[in-house]
């Protein structure tokens, strides 16, 4: 092989003796494009780390990593630091906490280059270069909370080619950005390649990406290489089992029944949510922000609906205010004919017949009480909740319901995968028998296998107990799979609106059209037996 | 930043108008009459009454308020029952020893727990960590006054190079110094000991942090990256121990003025109380609250300072 830049040879890593990578091999070539993918856990992190010498502490690595001439793994930490910033640079996932909040961008751009550099003159003038290379014509004296996720991750992206490394690492770098950010983003890492002649070890768990991105894959599978492959071979053969599995688990679509033809259940008429903001002068009126702007919309009995849209867009803020958790300046919101709030206040016997699961599923469950006490929450909203017995027979039949067994009732939500965690949030919202479930980004956190077998899980429960759903995302290829039909949020107003496949075969809206022309798309098998 | 300057000066001035009037309610209503204390249990009631006059205690209570704090905004006091005098002089008296008491017991406590702080978080869990954690332990638990004994019966009596009391007032800054010198160590001994933990912790929190991590993927030693992105960061906490230290130096060090012999205003105030000067008692009660608020108002601008994103929002 000519022209390896950067030569990972049998490295293997162990934390308190236990392996997390086991001799993986993986060779990075100059102006090329090498993508690691796998679910979390399998060790696409520590390799990236270990390439810059920034392995947590309790971990050590054997084997070598050759990048010109030199191996990284035995380099003391001197030289690492010259090598850092100056020859590989790197990006991480979070574009809000990755920046320095107390330092404007122009500072922490040249930064990179001051303490490379020598002399380190002109290192203003440099960084306003590069932010300009990066698409980003601000002022350098800006903070970085005065700038967008996208924004914050092109000043990332700036502090990583400042000096034009030979190797950019990028870790999941646009996993927390929207679409159309992402899309940006990966024409912007994608350009910087060709201009300037960098290898790029792409990290991301998302095989859309990765397929339009990548000139070679490596698919990782708990700290093993299972199959490397330039791209179009690989996803033209898919030798390993796992490469298959999580391609299908990717482009999976949930078996949904038929949607009952019911009678109308929720119905928002007209609502408006204003935000207060900090008066621009003492004693003047305080303006405000108004995150949900007239939006109407129906859901009937049995019918599966989706809600997409950008972060800030206001879909969690309807979700809150649908829920009766937010109070609505305007409009009027009502299950079943009953409004949700009467005289401003929450209508607890419309709340109760409404049940949500949340994205974390880390977060969402107090880590001290069983499962049978967290699922048994909701019970709180029932003017007489079952008790002994019946209680014993709703825990069972809820868990029962979402694949678990009876007895996980008495185990501690620590003992549980994510999964199975998103599984016992689905069985906290179903045992009230609600009339309306919201699900509230409840698969984004999930590795696509485990996200997969969810959104089966949501299919079979319509059928069996013809559930009724508002399913929000950001997250257009999910919404597509279990939805009949789809609302498009912008800047807090609905704008378009329609059955799902038609919304997405031909989109009305420029909006929306944005979005999902904006979205990866999984490249069709077919398309690379052609080739 | 002016929006948010002149919030806080707003919210400075209305906290002083209410401190005022607390502080004057609960005078008035607490027991024991100025004058019958003054003029013994056997007094006759018409000098009890022509005494009460001259004190002024006869007018309305909302004039004596009234009174009481537009004398104060022009430099008026009034006058202690007690002693007869301005209480304007006896508080600057007290003050100019408590004042730079406070100053230099401040001083020394963050000259010693910065850099506590910064080595303790910067090598956790070793064996420096493990000493300054032990030491500042000690440093909680231990009282200040006792601290203050042994100090005296080691530089005083046994090397005999510090006075071990009494104050020669400032005519000679040197012997003034010197006689604040033990107090101050006595002072901020236990006071370090909290801020070096809150700054270790604090600290520790801001080296977890994504930044950092982009600091030294961009070629930043550790501690290059703890010095230019973790410090700062670390601050704000720091600030607020800070602030709220220099308020309980300005007033508690009553138990150290009295082992060092120091005629300061936690002396004075408990004087005041006992002999129901309450004249004395309000203005120093009074002064002390608007050293609390103003130093308050200056840590919201230190906050400001260290923090962008603080100046837009209130």
């Amino acid at each position: 092989m000519t022209g390896v830049l950067l030569d990972i040879q049998n490295l293997t890593i162990r934390a308190h003796g236990k392996p997390i990578l086991n001799g993986i091999s993986l060779p990075l070539k100059a102006g090329e494009i090498t993508a690691l993918t796998g679910e979390s856990g399998s060790g696409k992190s520590m390799t990236a780390l270990a390439c810059m010498g920034l392995l947590p502490s309790v971990m050590d690595a054997s084997g070598t990593i050759q990048f010109e001439c030199q191996n990284l793994l035995e380099m003391p930490e001197k030289a690492l630091t010259q090598v850092r910033g100056q020859q590989i640079g790197m990006i991480f996932q979070e574009p809000m906490t990755a920046l320095n909040p107390l330092h404007t961008i122009g500072r922490q751009v040249a930064e990179t280059i001051r303490i490379h550099a020598k002399p380190p003159n002109r290192a203003e003038e440099q960084a306003r270069a590069v932010l300009r290379k990066v698409g980003l014509d601000m002022p350098l004296s800006r903070y970085p909370h005065e700038l967008s996720g996208g924004q914050r991750q092109r000043v990332a992206i700036a502090m990583a080619i400042a000096l034009r490394p030979a190797l950019l690492i990028a870790d999941e770098p646009t996993t927390a950005l929207d679409v159309t950010t992402q899309a940006q983003i990966l024409d912007l890492l994608k350009s910087l390649v060709k201009s300037e002649g960098m290898a790029l070890m792409m990290i991301t768990h998302d095989l859309a990406v990765v397929g339009e991105m990548a000139d070679h894959i490596a698919v990782m599978q708990s700290g093993n290489i299972v199959e490397h492959a330039p791209t179009a071979e690989l996803f033209a053969r898919m030798r390993h089992p796992y490469t298959r599995a999580l391609f299908d688990a990717s482009w999976h679509k949930a078996q949904l029944p038929e949607a009952a033809s019911g009678t109308p259940l929720l119905s928002v008429r007209g609502i408006n949510r204003d935000y207060p903001l900090p008066r621009p002068r003492p004693f003047a009126k305080r303006p405000a922000f108004r995150a949900v702007n007239g939006v109407s919309l129906e859901i009937n009995t049995g019918e599966r609906v989706g809600l997409v849209g950008e972060s800030g867009c206001g879909k969690s803020t309807l979700t809150r205010a649908i829920l009766g958790l937010e109070p609505i300046q305007g409009g009027e919101i009502t299950l079943n004919g009953e409004p949700v709030f009467t005289h401003g206040r929450p209508n607890r016997d419309v709340q109760r017949q409404m049940q949500v699961v949340f994205q974390d599923p880390y977060g969402s469950f107090n880590p001290r009480h069983r499962v049978s006490r967290l699922i048994t929450e909701p019970f709180h909203l029932l003017n007489k909740p079952p008790v002994g017995a019946e209680r014993e027979r709703a825990i069972a039949e809820a868990l029962t319901a979402v694949g678990l067994t009876p007895d996980d009732q008495h185990k501690h939500i620590h003992a549980f995968s994510g999964g199975q965690r998103q599984r016992i949030a689905i069985a906290r919202a179903l045992i009230i028998r609600p009339k309306l479930i919201l699900f509230d980004e409840a698969v984004s956190a999930l590795d696509v296998r485990v996200r997969a077998t969810i959104l089966d899980l949501m299919a079979d429960l319509s059928r069996e107990y013809g559930l009724t759903y508002l399913f929000i995302s950001h997250d257009l290829g999910v919404v597509r799979s279990i939805t009949d039909r789809v609302l498009v949020m912008q800047k807090g107003r609905i704008v378009e609106e329609g059955p799902t496949e038609r919304v997405f075969d031909a989109p009305e809206h420029p909006y929306t059209q944005n979005l999902i022309a904006a979205a990866p798309r999984l490249p069709d098998i077919g398309d690379f037996h052609a080739a | 930043m002016l929006v948010y300057l002149t919030r806080r000066l707003t919210s400075l001035i209305l906290s002083l108008a209410a401190a005022s009037l607390v502080i004057f309610l609960v005078v008035e209503v607490a027991p024991g009459d100025p004058a019958s204390y003054m003029l013994g249990i056997n007094a006759q009631p018409d000098t009890v009454a022509a005494l009460r006059a001259e004190l002024g205690l006869d007018v309305p209570r909302w004039q004596r308020y009234l009174s009481w704090v537009t004398g104060m905004l022009s430099g008026d006091f009034g006058t202690s029952y007690t002693y007869r005098t301005p209480v304007s002089g006896m508080i600057a008296d007290r003050l100019w020893v408590s004042l730079p008491l406070a100053l230099y017991a401040l001083t020394l406590s963050t000259l010693i727990a910065l850099p506590a702080g910064i080595i303790a978080a910067s090598r956790r869990g070793r064996a420096a960590d493990v000493g300054v954690m032990a030491a500042t332990q000690l440093g909680v638990a231990v009282p200040n006054f006792w601290f203050a004994m042994l100090l005296v019966l080691l530089f005083a009596i046994r090397l005999q190079i510090m006075p071990s009391g009494g104050f020669p007032g400032w005519e000679d800054p040197v012997q003034a110094m010197k006689a604040l010198t033990l107090p101050a160590i006595a002072l901020a001994l236990p006071q370090a000991a909290i801020l070096a933990r809150v700054l270790r912790s604090s600290l520790i929190d801001a080296l977890g942090e994504d930044y950092i991590r982009t600091a030294r993927a961009k070629g930043l030693t550790r501690g290059q990256a703890l010095w230019r992105h973790g410090l700062r960061n670390a601050l704000i906490p720091v600030l607020t121990i800070i602030g709220l230290q220099f308020s309980f130096l300005l007033a508690g060090a009553i138990i150290i003025e009295q082992v060092f012999y120091l005629p300061g205003l936690g002396r004075l105030i408990f004087q005041s109380i006992s002999q129901r000067d309450l004249i004395v008692v309000e203005s120093v009660v009074m002064l002390l609250v608007f050293a609390v608020i103003l130093v308050n108002f200056m840590t919201d601008l230190a906050y400001a300072i260290v923090d962008p994103r603080l100046r837009r929002r209130a």
